[in-house]
């Protein structure tokens, strides 16, 4: 490995960063959520890296995947000797594609989740009980104006950047949809316009994986055990669709799980039964059912294509100065190249200044989250030209 | 940079929106981005190639140039330019009508094949001519097609496209010196560019 790998993929180097909270929409000024229902007090967990500039121009703003948290690089403060870095630590750092002694970076836990923002687990202060079912249903624009509330309460009128991939890339297209003045550059990875009926399909079966099992009680669980074997059904489901063929094989193959023969029962005999399962019971650790459910929903409504009015659509941003980054990678078969090469067509057609690459990688879609240094080389290239434009 | 992209780029005016059909590495773009504040973008098909124009800063789309070109509004570009790739594209003419679509001028340039020096090889060898700028045997070539300056001015007139400019020039095919062919220029020019115009 030759230094300029070595700068690019250097574990930790964004240092230690602490979650923070900003609560918001205290009744009765409560967010007005999108289906019309009204919601706060919210709260927004999130985690920054770098120096915001005096001129405060130099932010950029991460969105997570759906499972993500705040937490995308370098270390917590209170972390265990060994503990893993943030989920994009590859990517945040000095030097690296988002480079931290450049850019102020800012990830916010999502509305809806369950790490640190406001969500169906938290406590309604109407009851004093957490939400549960009572929880509205939220959608990716209603997330994205919690980020957009942060920005306001950290003074920042003008992104830098905005970058995502999967339901990441969704905030960023929504961001630039709804405030295509705020945003300078936006960067959508491995991500869609809209779900494809295949994808709404897998997230129809890892829901109702959760909602049959009998444990989740209609999303009244929380004064009692979670559906945790739904749960982990329903991560199982998504890691499947996450990977790929080719990944699967090179990883597993059809190699037996500590045995020499089958076992003709239904234990485990293949290692890729054991991987998953131990995925499955990973999850239920650090994730709540009912968010799962909520934002597989909101995935699921996310069209940036067909809206009815007020709601703009991608065709609402022509005459718009933002700069586009597309990339998708070549095995993901959850929001494969042809769903980002639509992306791209529309942007183009609306005469937007837009970039597309593909990366080649036999990961599936998980690869943008995979330590690689070409995404980082694409966005920090792409980042640095923007205020030439 | 290459001798016929200077030319290319010598002609482009400061602060134009410029298109470039398989742009590779981006080296006619970064320059006329840096020398010329020109609001550039690039098309192309190799992976690698985009990957490394996007890292340095340009703007650049991977895919096909000529399902890419469908996509851009009329006259959003002031320039675009396919250089030395005319003889490698399937339908030609359908391409030409896009870009003189997208573009308010389009540029392109191509190998003379009526350079004396083919001339001769087919006069007295009998044989599929190869040149410094066609070097390829007949059968694994990736240029389809044979183009003379003559030919093309002929094409030009004929689907009513204005040549505002025709520039013949010698250089090899990498090489970065060259001069400009202004006398006997149809044996002479290794290479011709065209700027044109779609008549009103």
């Amino acid at each position: 490995m030759n230094q300029a790998t070595e700068t690019y993929l250097q574990v930790g180097s964004a240092g230690i960063s602490a979650k923070r909270f900003f609560t918001f929409a205290e009744p009765p000024h409560e967010l007005v959520l999108e289906s019309g229902a009204r919601l706060g007090p919210v709260t927004v967990a999130y985690e920054t890296w770098g120096r915001l500039t005096s001129a405060r121009d130099n932010a950029v703003l991460v969105c997570h995947a759906f499972s993500g948290d705040s937490h995308a690089a370098g270390f917590s403060p209170d972390d265990q000797p060994g503990a893993k870095p943030g989920w994009w630590d590859s990517l945040i750092g000095p030097g690296k594609g988002l480079d931290t002694n450049r850019y102020f970076v800012i990830c916010a836990n999502i509305l809806g989740s369950c790490s640190g923002s406001t969500g169906p687990s938290s406590i309604n202060p109407a009851t004093g009980t957490p939400y549960g079912p009572e929880f509205p249903m939220v959608t990716i624009g209603d997330m994205v104006e919690t980020q957009r509330a942060l920005l306001d309460h950290l003074g920042i009128d003008k992104l830098h950047g905005v970058i995502g991939g999967s339901v990441g890339g969704m905030q960023v297209l929504e961001w630039c949809v709804r405030y295509p003045q705020r945003v300078r550059a936006a960067i959508p990875v491995a991500t869609t316009m809209r779900h494809s009926a295949l994808a709404i399909a897998f997230n129809e079966v890892a829901r109702q994986a959760i909602m049959t099992d009998p444990r989740w009680q209609r999303g009244n669980y929380y004064d009692s055990e979670a559906p945790h074997l739904g749960l982990a059904v329903a991560r199982m489901i998504g890691h499947v669709t996450y990977l790929s063929d080719e990944a699967l094989r090179r990883k597993f193959g059809r190699r037996l799980q500590d045995r020499d023969n089958f076992s003709y029962g239904l234990d485990v005999d293949f290692q890729v039964e054991s991987y998953l399962r131990h995925q499955g019971s990973k999850f239920v650790r650090r994730f709540d059912a009912n968010s799962l459910l909520y934002i597989t929903k909101a995935a699921d409504y996310f069209d940036l294509v067909d809206r009815k009015e007020p709601s703009r659509s991608i065709r609402d941003l022509a005459g718009a100065a933002t700069r586009f980054l597309v990339i998708s990678y070549t095995s993901d078969w959850l929001y494969p190249t042809y769903q980002s090469k639509e992306l791209v067509k529309a942007l183009k057609r609306v005469g937007l200044n837009v970039s597309f690459c593909e990366i080649e990688a036999d990961c599936g879609h998980d690869a943008f989250l995979i330590p690689d240094k070409r995404l980082g080389e694409l966005v920090g290239g792409f980042l640095g030209s923007v205020h030439r434009y | 940079m290459r001798f016929d992209l200077r030319v290319i780029a010598s002609r482009i005016e400061p602060g134009s929106r410029v298109l470039d059909l398989g742009c590779g590495g981006g080296d006619l773009l970064a320059w006329l981005a840096e020398n010329k504040q020109v609001i550039g973008s690039g098309i192309e098909q190799d992976k690698t190639k985009a990957a490394q124009c996007i890292s340095r800063g340009l703007s650049v789309v991977q895919g096909d140039m000529n399902e890419e070109v469908d996509d851009y509004p009329d006259k959003c570009f002031d320039y675009v330019i396919l250089s030395q790739t005319l003889q490698q594209v399937w339908e030609p003419a359908r391409l030409l009508y896009s870009l003189s679509r997208i573009g308010r001028r389009f540029i392109v340039s191509f190998p003379n094949f009526s350079h004396y020096s083919i001339r001769l090889q087919l006069l007295f060898r009998g044989m599929a001519p190869k040149s410094e700028q066609l070097p390829y045997n007949w059968y694994d070539t990736p240029n389809i097609r044979v183009i003379t300056l003559k030919d093309f001015r002929r094409f030009a007139r004929d689907v009513g496209y204005r040549i505002v400019e025709e520039i013949a020039i010698k250089t090899d095919t990498d090489a970065g010196s060259g001069c400009i062919i202004r006398r006997f220029a149809d044996l002479r020019a290794t290479y011709g560019i065209f700027i044109i115009e779609k008549q009103a």
